[in-house]
């Protein structure tokens, strides 16, 4: 066993699996509060174009990280808009978000081919980067990396622990109990809704910082479905999150180094797996009773003001 | 002080109204986006709305193109009448095209009228079983069918290429992860002397007649859609929501897996690893542009498709990216989406009583 | 209170209402369903605002525009409707009706020492969704307790309590009242009023009829004077009828248990109606119609086919469409969302329980569209139901219409047997007395009607025997001429009767 090899697959996949990292809390946190948003996919694109843009144009990384959030997160409101205040189907309009968001940063992405923009420097770990295999496996990575995980374990600590986490969790489990003790809905979905989109937008923004130089159209490849699959895994808790995000991430890597690490399967079966687990995983989720483990219940369900 | 009135009687004008103003509203901001990337709007949105019709072989691409987001459409409008979100069609379409065409290799040099019948029947079979999947974990385990179904998209593409790549790979074929050219009794007549066209379009046609026949008159589609607006309603008059979940599936299921083989046969000839530019994803737009109803799904369909056309004409005369089709497919959604709430309800000034 | 009155639309729910509660007085609300007293309290708790009046709270004036005002103010209030959150644990649902409050050992702290000042006993690590319905109750009542509450209101407790449960709640209250805060107890049950409560208010038709002291009344003394003329106005004009005709429908049935954990259980169900014959059943909403509907309609089928006859065929297992084929129809309360679709029209909605008739549905399959908007039509036309056309959606039209509407596309039906709930809830007094004299007519035609309802009026007025269902169980059966105030002022007040 090539050690060196390990070492860098092991970066490998966690490198692949950041934006799914980002990108599964962003869907995660609009789903507690009761918001199914399949538009993922376009936040996440429009996050990064927006990142790579910033970046190329001489702006520092940092800046280019919050324009790939503001991006995602002026996406996110129109889909806000369309699904509080209109009452627009959530399915079509998170549908016409993943559209529009491939679309528009097709269009504007255009003018960006062929070039390079500036990626993130490695942080790497005062003495914990020189250990063996794990030293380059973990503690040598772009500040992104140990961003994700730290909001993962921020997010579990606001959903649990925090009166305004549980607000959010009261509106996505009975919309209707929570407008009776007074709290506003919209304007917690609204929020929920906006942070989300910021957070599948650096999530975009990773893929051109971090793991390509380049702007490609649709170069997201489907991961904003994959977060969305992701958050049922998760049982919608954030550390879980992170388990399944470096699982999907995992497979994929495991896929383009098969070969090399001795496996004989056919890459696509092995593709195959995260899925049909996920799908495994919602039938085993909503058929038990248990509540730790199950949807919150306005998920989905439009929340109409009536006085 | 600007408030809305529910309608009392919604005719279908309110409907093609609604349609009407969605357009306009793309249109313009359609015309703002290409203003500002320095691109003459009016010309421009003619080179490529208007231009890529004017030829034998421009039409026969739209009816090509339309095919299948018509009848994947109908199938889609019936379902989400019912509440049942179908998002897995790309897949049920790809497992219908993967195994209609692996019956139609099976039969490959045999000759015989009855060969195409067998193959559809196979497509349909495919993507019936594909559908069936989410409709029995959603009635037995109640598990979420867009996710399910999502889900199974994937897989269904993977499974294509496992099969592409492996044991339906054309021998002669250099190594190619492709099949070998379906035989002509395996294969849809074209309908124009130019382009791709075929016969699959007369088939959406069809479809959209039968699924207008059956919203209207079918006690079946009656049920779908009382079933779509109210459970409690529909039980007590005897409706069973679990019957409905299936037959939206299954027909969902197999609509799509028909047009997945008519797009093996008709269009592309032979199997490869991509047999569809997301059409199982776009048909949803196709759906809710038609608002639900399956004969507007054919003009819906047509204007979709011509979207398509554009997007490509797009990049060869005004050199943006074919993808830009997508801002436009969004865009007129997004707008739908927006003006169906004037559908029902009816926009005052003054003050509400 | 002084002056409350308050409109919906047309109809005044209260009219002019002077109230006044002592420190430390738990004061009692009674009156029948529909009397006004949720929408007075709703005002005192800044749900609702009155149209004209005005209050004051400990002297200071009171009128808060919505409920953290009120509470704010001191006012709290138990709902009858619980807004809990079965997912979350007891903990989590009360701080989260707390303002800034979070739930962790503080506040777990200061819950338990208010449960041991109050004697409440609740688990705060559970999750609400494993609770019955009196620790739900309770959960309500310490979330409103720890603002610390000067006024407490409280809008029928106990129709959802066991005995003991309800015991507990007056040792709770009594130490409430003891400390000086004020309550006030809304319900129709005279016994418990009379072991909890200083005063009464009777409240009838929106309107306060008297102030005592529920201790010197008796059950006779209160119905009297609720009732007031009325048991003289029976209306019904009997046909008369062979005392040994056969009952058309007869229910016999041990023991029901629905599958939602909100609906109430039926326990011992035995029902009997003959041709002609109007039953009716009364009593405060919550205790079992709903699933009494379902058993009789076909919605909830029953295991063994016997227990329900419908002359001498056993149709216990059938389900709602082959009831209906038979000749059972029924008209549930709730008209948009469960006997009617909103959006759909009304010819549309004549499909939904008619198909079997009129050729609507030709060959089993197909939708005879013209069929279907000639009954509705029809329907229109002879229950006067003012509408613009059968293409119009039922939810475009009046309370009073729709049901007309709903009603008159069963009976044109022929039913054998009808079951109805609440008829006239909600609908004007004209359409009131016509669908009234429909049902009436029905049965003079051989129909056996059952109706469900929480007007005694009507009751009095329409049905030809009497009877009531209390926590899932129905009382013995009376004919109407035959009932005293003592039966009535029973019915009316909620007491529990003997089978």
């Amino acid at each position: 066993m090539d050690y060196g090899l390990l070492s860098s697959i092991l970066h490998a996949v966690l490198v692949a699996s950041t934006p799914l990292v980002f990108a599964g809390l962003g869907a995660l946190i609009q789903e507690r509060a009761g918001v199914l948003n399949l538009g993922i996919e376009g936040l996440m694109i429009v996050g990064a174009l927006a990142g790579f843009a910033t970046a190329l144009s001489g702006f520092p990384i940092l800046i280019s990280i919050i324009a790939a959030a503001l991006a995602g997160a002026l996406l996110a409101s129109i889909f806000a808009l369309l699904v509080l205040r209109l009452y627009a189907n959530p399915v079509a309009t998170g549908l016409a978000l993943t559209l529009f968001g491939l679309g528009l940063s097709a269009l504007a992405g255009a003018q960006y081919v062929g070039q390079a923009a500036p990626q993130v420097d490695a942080w790497n770990i005062p003495i914990l980067s020189h250990l063996p295999i794990a030293g380059h496996a973990l503690f040598s990575h772009d500040p992104l990396v140990y961003l994700s995980i730290s909001l993962a374990v921020l997010m579990w600590w606001f959903i649990t622990k925090s009166r305004a986490g549980l607000i959010l969790r009261a509106v996505g489990e009975n919309h209707s109990a929570a407008h009776a003790l007074g709290f506003s809905v919209t304007r917690i979905r609204f929020l929920a809704i906006i942070t989300g989109g910021a957070l599948a937008g650096i999530g975009g923004s990773y893929l051109t910082l971090v793991q390509t130089p380049l702007f490609v159209e649709g170069m997201t490849a489907g991961r904003g479905w994959i977060a969305l699959a992701l958050v049922v895994f998760a049982s919608w808790r954030p550390l879980r999150v992170i388990v399944g995000a470096y699982l999907f991430g995992s497979v994929s890597i495991i896929q383009l180094h098969g070969q090399a690490l001795g496996v004989s399967v056919a890459s696509q079966w092995l593709s195959m797996l995260p899925y049909l687990v996920t799908i495994g995983a919602l039938v085993i989720i909503a058929g038990r009773g248990n509540f730790s483990h199950k949807a919150p219940g306005s998920l989905g369900v439009t929340f109409r003001e009536s006085k | 002080m600007i408030f809305v009135e529910a309608r009392s009687e919604t005719h279908w004008y309110h409907e093609w109204v609604a349609v009407f103003v969605a357009l306009s509203l793309t249109v313009v901001t359609a015309s703002i986006l290409l203003a500002v990337m320095g691109l003459e709007p009016v010309s421009s949105l003619q080179r490529i709305f208007i231009r890529p019709l004017n030829s034998v072989y421009g039409v026969s691409e739209l009816v090509a193109k339309a095919t299948p987001l018509i009848t994947i459409g109908v199938a889609l409008a019936l379902g989400f009448r019912a509440g049942v979100w179908n998002i897995g069609a790309e897949g049920q379409l790809v497992m219908g095209g993967l195994c209609g065409g692996a019956v139609a290799l099976g039969f490959w040099g045999i000759d015989g009228f009855w060969v195409m019948p067998l193959v559809l029947l196979g497509g349909s079979l495919g993507g019936l079983l594909w559908g069936a999947i989410p409709a029995f974990l959603k009635v037995r385990f109640n598990a979420n069918e867009i996710l399910v179904s999502l889900m199974l998209t994937y897989v269904a593409i993977l499974l294509l290429s496992v099969m592409v790549h492996g044991p339906l790979r054309d021998p002669d074929g250099f190594n190619f992860p492709e099949s070998r050219l379906l035989h002509e009794a395996a294969t849809l007549p074209k309908l124009f002397p130019a382009g791709r066209g075929h016969f699959g379009f007369i088939f959406a046609i069809f479809f959209a007649l039968l699924g207008t026949w059956i919203v209207k008159r079918w006690h079946l589609g009656f049920e779908m859609r009382v079933t779509g607006l109210s459970l409690n309603a529909a039980r007590f008059a005897g409706y069973s929501r679990d019957r409905t979940i299936w037959t939206a599936l299954l027909i969902g299921g197999a609509v799509s897996g028909f047009a997945g083989v008519v797009e093996v046969t008709g269009n592309i000839g032979q199997l490869v690893p991509n047999i569809s530019p997301s059409y199982g994803f776009t048909a949803i737009i196709v759906a809710f542009l038609a608002r639900l109803h399956p004969m507007a799904v054919i003009p819906a369909g047509l204007l979709v498709a011509l979207s398509y056309l554009a997007g490509e004409a797009a990049q060869l005369s005004l050199g943006i990216p074919a993808a830009s089709t997508q801002v436009f497919q969004g865009l007129l959604l997004f707008f739908l989406l927006g003006t169906s709430l004037l559908v029902n309800y009816r926009v005052r000034f003054g003050r509400a009583t | 209170m002084r002056g409350l009155t308050k409109y919906f639309g047309d109809f005044a729910a209260n009219r002019g209402v002077d109230l006044s509660v002592d420190q430390g007085e738990i004061h009692a609300l009674l009156g029948e369903n529909g009397a006004g007293k949720s929408t007075l309290v709703k005002m005192v708790y800044g749900v609702l605002r009155p149209d004209s009046g005005d209050m004051e709270l400990h002297s200071e004036p009171h009128s808060p525009d919505d409920p953290s005002h009120a509470k704010r103010a001191g006012v709290g209030m138990v709902f009858q409707h619980f807004a809990v959150f079965d997912a979350l644990t007891v903990l989590e649902n009360i701080a989260l009706g707390l303002e800034g409050r979070y739930p962790g050992a503080e506040l777990a702290a200061d819950i338990l020492e208010l449960c041991e000042r109050y004697g409440l006993h609740v688990e705060l690590s559970r999750r609400v969704h494993d609770l019955g319905a009196g620790e739900r109750q309770r959960v309500e009542i310490i979330r409103a307790l720890m603002q610390d509450p000067r006024l407490l209101i409280l809008d029928e407790p106990t129709s959802v309590l066991t005995p003991q449960e309800t015991e507990q709640l007056f040792a709770t209250l009594g130490r409430l009242s003891d400390e000086g805060r004020s309550i006030i107890y809304i319900s129709h049950k005279l016994e418990e009023v009379r072991v909890l409560c200083d005063r009464a208010t009777l409240m009838r038709a929106g309107k306060i009829i008297d102030v005592v002291d529920p201790r010197q009344e008796s059950t006779r003394s209160l119905g009297e004077k609720m009732i007031g003329e009325r048991l003289k106005d029976t209306k019904r004009s009997k046909v008369k009828k062979s005392s040994d005709s056969k009952p058309r429908l007869t229910v016999r049935v041990g023991d029901v248990y629905p599958d939602s954990i909100r609906s109430v259980a039926l326990s011992d169900l035995y029902l009997s109606v003959a041709p002609g014959s109007i039953l009716g059943i009364s009593g405060v909403a919550g205790n079992g119609q709903d699933t009494l509907f379902d058993v009789l309609s076909g919605e909830v089928t029953l295991p063994n086919p016997d227990s329900i006859m419908l002359d001498d065929t056993p149709i216990g297992r059938m389900g709602v469409e082959q009831r209906r084929i038979l000749g059972l129809l029924g008209a549930p309360e709730n008209r948009l969302g469960h006997a009617a679709v909103p959006d759909l029209t009304l010819w549309e909605n004549i499909i939904l329980t008619a198909r079997h008739t009129r050729g609507i549905l030709k060959n089993k399959h197909l939708i005879s569209g013209p069929a279907a908007k000639g009954f509705a039509d029809e329907v229109i036309q002879t229950f006067d139901v003012r509408t613009s056309s059968v293409n119009a959606k039922a939810s475009s039209l009046s309370g009073g219409n729709l049901q007309k509407f709903l009603i008159g596309r069963e009976l044109l039906g022929n039913p054998k047997v009808f079951i109805v709930s609440n008829p006239t809830w909600g609908v004007d007094a004209k359409a009131q007395l016509f669908i009234h004299e429909m049902l009436i007519k029905m049965a003079d035609a051989g129909a056996s009607i059952v109706m469900i309802s929480q007007d005694i009026d009507e009751l009095l007025s329409v049905s030809d025997r009497i009877c009531a269902i209390c926590h899932g169980r129905l009382s013995r059966t009376y004919p109407t001429e035959e009932t005293t105030p003592d039966y009535l002022g029973a019915l009316m007040l909620g007491q529990e009767v003997e089978s």
